[in-house]
């Protein structure tokens, strides 16, 4: 064995070790826990009504959101990336705001908006003097209507991306021969863009497959695939969970396939430079564009300002009024002094630090290998790691529920079930795809001749190492690292299945208080949550800002 | 407004920020002339051509099309072809769907569409390329294509933005002369932007030279050469050894090596006594027989069929001169002389 090889396998070997016990080998022991009794619990499935209503409401509510989240994103992509107006900056600014929510917070605040007692429909029947609600927020609707607010903005950015890397020369030239705005609309910059467009509508299909936040708490009756595993649970029928899992997870699996045939579809986008310019409004439009714009962000807003709001409301004051009648800071106070209200904060934090130390360190390794090195297993190594993006959390939930509930060594099977670090090593699951799909964009970026040159200059693989890639990767690193952290320090859907009382994250008290009908102390917790995912943000925003001047010398 | 000029630039200007790109920048362009708008990066020759195709609006002036004022008209109704300097070819499009854009968007019925694409291929070479993947074509192929694509809707006048910049040495020299040959047998109007004189003198009936936005001189590149109007002129096309010197009306008198030596010469209406001569490589020889100015020579430099030599005449000057004599070497004592005048002068 070459030298070269020898090095790449003795980084492989771990990681692939790795990735296979805590990424493959749950997967399997749910698939095959689905066929223990043969086909008697997929027969099971098809016949039980409940987990037909079940696929076919997954699949209204999947749909559903791919449709809704274009319906917002599509348009505003065009209008912000192709149309000049007052206010224009600003909404763009706010237009990322819904990502900034954790999950089950957004969820919280549309309860807290549009619920049956929410401020906005209260304000409703009152304005309208109506005997009940105007609206439920329940069904299948509701699950849209939320997903259309946290998923638009997957279809957002992809394709303002993909508008930005056109080359603006190929509508110009479109124009030169005589196309009108709409022709060049129609036949120049929709198909140029199709293939974002397609990739963030499958990356809205999966994420709406796999949730859970919304369908738990505005689901009513209704019954989801994600909510149903975790019902099938709780009754013990793990037989029926198994084959709920797979079903689930194969739809995501083949979404994912389909998306990755996208991406390899799209490469010609990514040619010329762009040069695009904005057309100025004129007229009415120019007028009435503004306060459009200025009504979206306070619709975008509002979510997060009304968290904000019932954060200072007293707990149990709250009952019929539109607005929160009585407010204190009794609610961070309390957390302050209250060592257990502290808790889920302290065990949200240390988890998160410890499964992104473990992202960071195991996904660097990754990367590398499969940007930089050539060997047997790159192929196997490339599904591992994106295996956990494609499958609903709690399909990974429930694969770590049941292969590591018992200690049997002989069957690589430690008991972690009830103990800490069930929760962290979920969180480093989940991690794996987004620390390692950012640090292979940084290190693609990079030029491979630069540790050739290192090496070719006497350094050793490792000096090489430490003063070439990994300050290539770093913007990569801080990027995944951020998006892996807030992810952890937010995360409900895996930790619901999985969590003890001991190690009960911040989303698990937010849900506990919520039942309680504290709303406010609810709230508090929940804007704490977002105050931490603001500070990783930033703090990351600096380290990557530093390391992204590093990055450019070389190139300029 | 002259009645033979398809197209008209009168005074056109834009700033950008603090800078102006185009000054004042007039030129008339006969029907079935092509011209060369010439200059370094940051001339404003592309901003110039922009401003024709109408996809950058002009502060101040006007351009005419065929007597009219087409000033605030949008690119797509000015029905000019232009060929980008990347070619901006429509990627999710096949050669022909792309040879027959524009007259998709002209409403033409499909078979029409695809005849007359396939003669525009025809016409630049690429017979039977139609169902071609843009992907699939070489530099060269994909330079023809957008030509086809902007000779399909017969544009009254052609506009190319550094159309072979893209194309290796080779190729490039090819495909100048197909593209002379090409715009001359459709008998087109063309303006055409270049950074390169090879490029320039091989295609263009006439060059515009510009320099800081403003045009320096315009003329066939003959005239260019050896009639330039200025210094800048004279630097930037070919190359020159400046000599100051006394001009009497019609020669100048230079001192060169101790010695003064009168030429004849030929100079821009506007110049006074005190000049520069121009001395250029082919108007210089080395003289055997003692005569001409005596110095060292520098720099031997082997360029194909001629030699490039430099010689220290005196402290101050050092002239370049081409000869296909190659045993000269370097540190011999050589004479040189002027063979060809009479030589250009410019102002000092």
């Amino acid at each position: 064995m070459k030298p070269e090889q020898r090095t790449s396998w003795a980084l492989a070997a771990p990681v692939l070790a790795l990735l296979l016990w805590c990424v493959a080998y749950p997967n399997i022991t749910i698939i095959a826990g689905s066929f223990a009794h043969g086909l008697g619990y997929w027969r099971e499935f098809a016949h039980s009504p409940s987990d037909r209503e079940a696929l076919r409401t997954t699949l209204e509510v999947a749909f559903g959101s791919v449709v809704a989240a274009t319906a917002v994103g599509l348009p505003l992509a065009f209008v912000l990336s192709r149309v000049e107006f007052r206010g224009r900056r600003l909404l763009q600014a706010f237009a990322m705001l819904p990502a900034a929510l954790p999950p089950l917070v957004g969820v919280i605040a549309f309860l807290f908006l549009y619920g049956e007692s929410g401020v906005v429909t209260r304000a409703v029947q009152r304005g309208l003097h109506l005997a009940e609600p105007p609206w439920r927020l329940t069904g299948v609707w509701a699950i849209i209507f939320v997903h259309a607010y946290t998923m638009y903005v997957y279809v957002f950015l992809f394709v303002s991306a993909g508008l930005e890397r056109l080359d603006g020369t190929l509508d110009e030239a479109a124009a030169g021969l005589g196309a009108s705005t709409q022709f060049r609309l129609r036949k120049v910059t929709l198909p140029l863009v199709t293939p974002a467009l397609a990739g963030s509508m499958l990356l809205v299909f999966m994420s709406a497959l796999g949730s859970f936040s919304a369908p738990y708490i505005f689901g009513g009756g209704l019954r989801v695939l994600s909510t149903q595993v975790v019902a099938s649970k709780l009754n013990g029928s793990m037989g029926m969970a198994y084959v709920e899992t797979t079903v689930m997870a194969i739809a995501a699996v083949g979404a994912l396939l389909l998306l990755r045939w996208f991406e390899r579809r799209r490469t010609y986008a990514l040619t010329g430079k762009g040069s695009n310019t904005r057309i100025a409004l004129r007229g009415p439009m120019a007028h009435l564009a503004p306060l459009l714009a200025t009504a979206l962000v306070f619709l975008l807003i509002l979510p997060h300002a009304m968290i904000v709001l019932v954060a200072f409301a007293r707990d149990g004051t709250w009952t019929t009024q539109v607005l929160p009648p009585q407010y204190t800071l009794e609610n961070f106070t309390r957390m302050a002094r209250d060592p257990q209200l502290w808790t889920p904060v302290r065990n949200s934090l240390w988890m998160t630090v410890l499964a992104t130390i473990a992202n960071i360190l195991v996904c660097f390794v990754a990367a590398y290998l499969l940007v930089r090195r050539r060997f047997a297993g790159r192929g196997l190594l490339q599904l591992l790691v994106v295996l956990p993006w494609a499958i609903p959390a709690t399909a990974i939930a429930i694969g770590l529920a049941s292969t590591f509930d018992r200690s049997a060594p002989a069957q690589l099977r430690l008991l972690l079930v009830g103990t800490f670090w069930i929760l962290p090593l979920a969180y480093f699951i989940r991690g794996i795809p987004l620390v390692t799909s950012a640090v292979e964009g940084s290190l693609r970026q990079m030029d491979p001749s630069l540790e050739d040159a290192a090496r070719g200059l006497g350094a050793s693989w490792w000096l090489a190492m430490r003063r070439v890639v990994i300050p290539a990767a770093r913007p990569g690193l801080a990027a995944g690292a951020t998006l892996a952290a807030i992810t952890a320090v937010g995360e409900f859907v895996a930790s619901i299945v999985l969590y003890t009382h001991a190690n009960r994250p911040i989303s698990m008290e937010i849900l506990a208080q919520l039942r309680n009908l504290s709303f406010g102390t609810a709230a508090a917790y929940s804007v704490l949550l977002i105050v931490l995912v603001l500070l990783i943000s930033v703090a990351a925003r600096l380290l990557g800002g530093r390391a992204e001047r590093v990055e450019t010398i070389p190139t300029a | 407004m002259t009645g033979a000029a398809r197209l008209s630039l009168d005074k056109l200007t834009r700033r950008f920020s603090e800078k102006l790109a185009v000054d004042a920048l007039s030129l008339e362009i006969a029907s079935g002339e092509l011209v060369a708008l010439m200059g370094a990066s940051g001339s404003g020759k592309t901003t110039t051509l922009r401003m024709v195709a109408g996809y950058e609006p002009p502060d101040s002036g006007r351009v005419w099309l065929e007597g009219k004022d087409i000033t605030t008209r949008a690119p797509r109704d000015r029905g000019f072809g232009m060929v980008f300097q990347h070619y901006a070819l429509f990627p999710h499009m096949t050669v022909g769907q792309n040879v027959a854009f524009g007259l998709e968007a002209r409403g033409v019925s499909k078979s029409e569409r695809s005849a007359r694409a396939a003669a525009a291929l025809a016409n630049v070479g690429l017979e039977g390329a139609s169902p071609r993947a843009i992907q699939s074509l070489s530099g060269g192929e994909q330079q023809r294509v957008a030509l086809a694509r902007a000779l399909v809707i017969e544009p009254p006048v052609l506009l190319l933005d550094e159309p072979l910049s893209n194309l290796d040495p080779n190729l490039r020299r090819s495909t100048r002369n197909e593209l002379r040959a090409t715009l001359r047998r459709l008998h087109l109007t063309a303006l055409f932007v270049t950074h390169d004189q090879e490029d320039a003198f091989a295609v263009a009936d006439r060059v515009a030279l510009m320099q800081n936005g403003r045009l320096l001189q315009v003329g066939a590149p003959e005239e260019l050469h050896d009639n330039p109007v200025s210094r800048a002129v004279a630097e930037f096309i070919g190359r020159a050894t400046f000599v100051p010197g006394e001009y009497d009306g019609q020669k100048v008198v230079v001192h060169i090596a101790g010695a003064a030596t009168a030429l004849a010469a030929r100079a821009p209406a506007t110049v006074g006594a005190d000049v520069l001569a121009v001395l250029r490589p082919d108007a210089l020889a080395f003289v055997k027989d003692g005569g001409g100015w005596a110095g060292v020579v520098t720099d031997r430099r082997f360029a194909g069929a001629q030699l490039v030599y430099r010689v220290r005449v005196d402290e101050r000057t050092e002239i370049e001169l081409q000869s296909t004599d190659r045993n000269v070497r370097e540190g011999d004592r050589m004479s040189v002389r002027v063979v060809r005048e009479p030589v250009p002068v410019v102002a000092a």
